[in-house]
């Protein structure tokens, strides 16, 4: 039975002959599972997984103003990069709060900003909103784009035999446009599993038939599921979760992603100046249960019985078999603190992120 | 679908093996295969009482949590911990290994057949 105003992927299909799992996410009717979460993050872990994440919204910026467009809305230096590469950013208004996280990818000539399916019609309003003196055009082309990501530590041996493009040439938050499967793709050495991998661009009517030349070659079909419980081992930020419009980029720990020195101002950038220099008002922080439960989004984070956070994400880890959890919690907040899990205060400790770091061999 | 004859069902997905005054609880292959893999059960503890209709723990599977209903009020005479090493034997074997608490029952319980839990699952999908 269809759902009333939601969206597919040009992949939709293919989930349900594989008997997904189909939930409502963002708007999307999107594959949670097939086999089952833990197989499939097994799979990625160990071998080659391939997501659908056709959802995701793409953003390109063109025009003799485009850099400088680009500079004002994210807070990476985008200067920075050279063609072909790709920047993790996040996106932030005047007070610092956070609009989006998103992967900037510098084209020869333009801007491909790739942003989150549920923030894609904010973010181009936003977008527009904030450069209409500037001489650039902000078109939305996520309805031209599927979008596949092959992640695994067989993933580089599995696309290899399906490209002539020398994927050993191509380093991480890298991309070139090539062919997969004979048909035309912009491949990007990135990822949002902590493993090595590939996202494929391609067109929604050429991804079908790539989505089933990379099963038949051996990758596991893997749901949104498996993708939020690898994501968060890798101590990776889902907007939504870590991130939101009252908190900034520095609070949720991608300060790496924040160039405060760039030399063309971008929005937010005196706020997140200042909440350096004053101290941040709270902090992310990994942390492990030490008592019996599962720590999940929204519960309180207790130190003596007294609020001091909430948990933004949290799971059993199917990696390391623990239950694991991110927080944002008050700044003097140490090492040991309580998690309120169905009114019962239960134990758990920091540690340090990621949780789960692949062996780079 | 997997639902024996032999047993009676909630509209929760529960299943209870009635023996004399003692009932076995358990969850549905169906509520198992709705779940995904378990992860983590909370069990009540010995003694406890509970209504029909009361909630006696929780099972969680990775993403989400959901509540365990008493199909019959009673006294709590056993609790399968080894569930709280092995939840995954609620995925396995949900009839059997998997079961999760049995009670002393204290009244009688209004459940329904193998039949009537069927068609509420078919209408349920």
């Amino acid at each position: 039975m269809a759902n009333e105003g939601l969206r597919r992927t040009p992949l939709y299909d293919e989930h349900e002959a594989l008997g997904a799992r189909i939930v409502d996410f963002a708007g999307w009717e999107m594959p949670v599972q097939y086999e089952g979460i833990k197989a499939e993050h097994n799979a990625v872990r160990n071998h080659a997984g391939l997501f659908d994440v056709s959802h995701m919204g793409e953003a390109v910026f063109r025009g003799p103003d485009a850099e400088r467009a680009v500079q004002r809305l994210v807070t990476r230096d985008v200067s920075r990069l050279a063609d072909g590469q790709a920047g993790y950013s996040a996106v932030c208004y005047e007070d610092g709060g956070t609009v989006d996280d998103v992967i900037v990818y510098k084209r020869e000539d333009d801007f491909l900003v790739v942003v989150n399916a549920s923030n894609r019609e904010k973010d181009l309003a936003h977008f527009r909103e904030n450069t209409k003196d500037l001489d650039v055009e902000v078109a939305d082309e996520s309805d031209d784009w599927a979008l596949l990501a092959l992640q695994g530590p067989e993933a580089a041996k599995l696309l290899q035999d399906l490209t002539d493009t020398d994927l050993s040439a191509l380093k991480p938050f890298r991309f070139v446009e090539g062919e997969v499967v004979d048909v035309g793709a912009i491949i990007s050495r990135t990822g949002y599993t902590g493993e090595d991998g590939f996202e494929i661009y391609l067109s929604g009517d050429d991804a079908p038939g790539v989505w089933r030349t990379l099963i038949e070659a051996g990758a596991t079909p893997a749901g949104l599921g498996a993708r939020d419980t690898l994501r968060l081992e890798a101590g990776m930020c889902l907007y939504g979760n870590e991130l939101d419009p009252e908190t900034t980029p520095l609070e949720a720990g991608i300060g790496f992603a924040v160039h405060l020195d760039k030399e063309q101002e971008f929005i937010g950038q005196a706020a997140l100046k200042e909440e350096k220099e004053g101290g941040l008002r709270k902090k992310l922080v990994g942390f492990e249960m030490e008592g019996r439960g599962i720590a999940r989004h929204g519960h309180e984070v207790t130190v003596d019985d007294e609020t001091v956070g909430h948990v933004t994400s949290g799971t059993k880890s199917p990696t390391l078999d623990r239950a694991i959890g991110l927080a944002l919690v008050d700044p003097g907040v140490e090492d040991r603190f309580d998690v309120v899990i169905r009114d019962r205060p239960v134990p758990a400790k920091t540690v340090p992120l990621p949780f789960y770091k692949r062996d780079r061999g | 679908m997997n639902v024996p004859d032999d047993l009676q069902y909630t509209k929760s997905h529960e299943w209870v093996r009635t023996e004399g005054d003692t009932a076995t609880i358990g969850i549905t292959d169906h509520a198992q295969d709705e779940l995904g893999d378990v992860v983590f059960v909370e069990l009540p503890a010995e003694g406890d009482t509970f209504d029909a209709g009361d909630s006696f723990g929780t099972v969680e599977s990775v993403k989400a949590v959901s509540d365990l209903y008493a199909p019959v009020g009673g006294e709590v005479v056993e609790v399968n911990s080894s569930l709280e090493d092995a939840p995954e034997k609620i995925n396995e074997d949900p009839y059997g290994e998997g079961w999760i608490i049995k009670l002393r029952t204290s009244d009688e319980a209004d459940l329904l057949s193998p039949e009537e839990y069927e068609s509420l699952v078919e209408e349920e999908s």
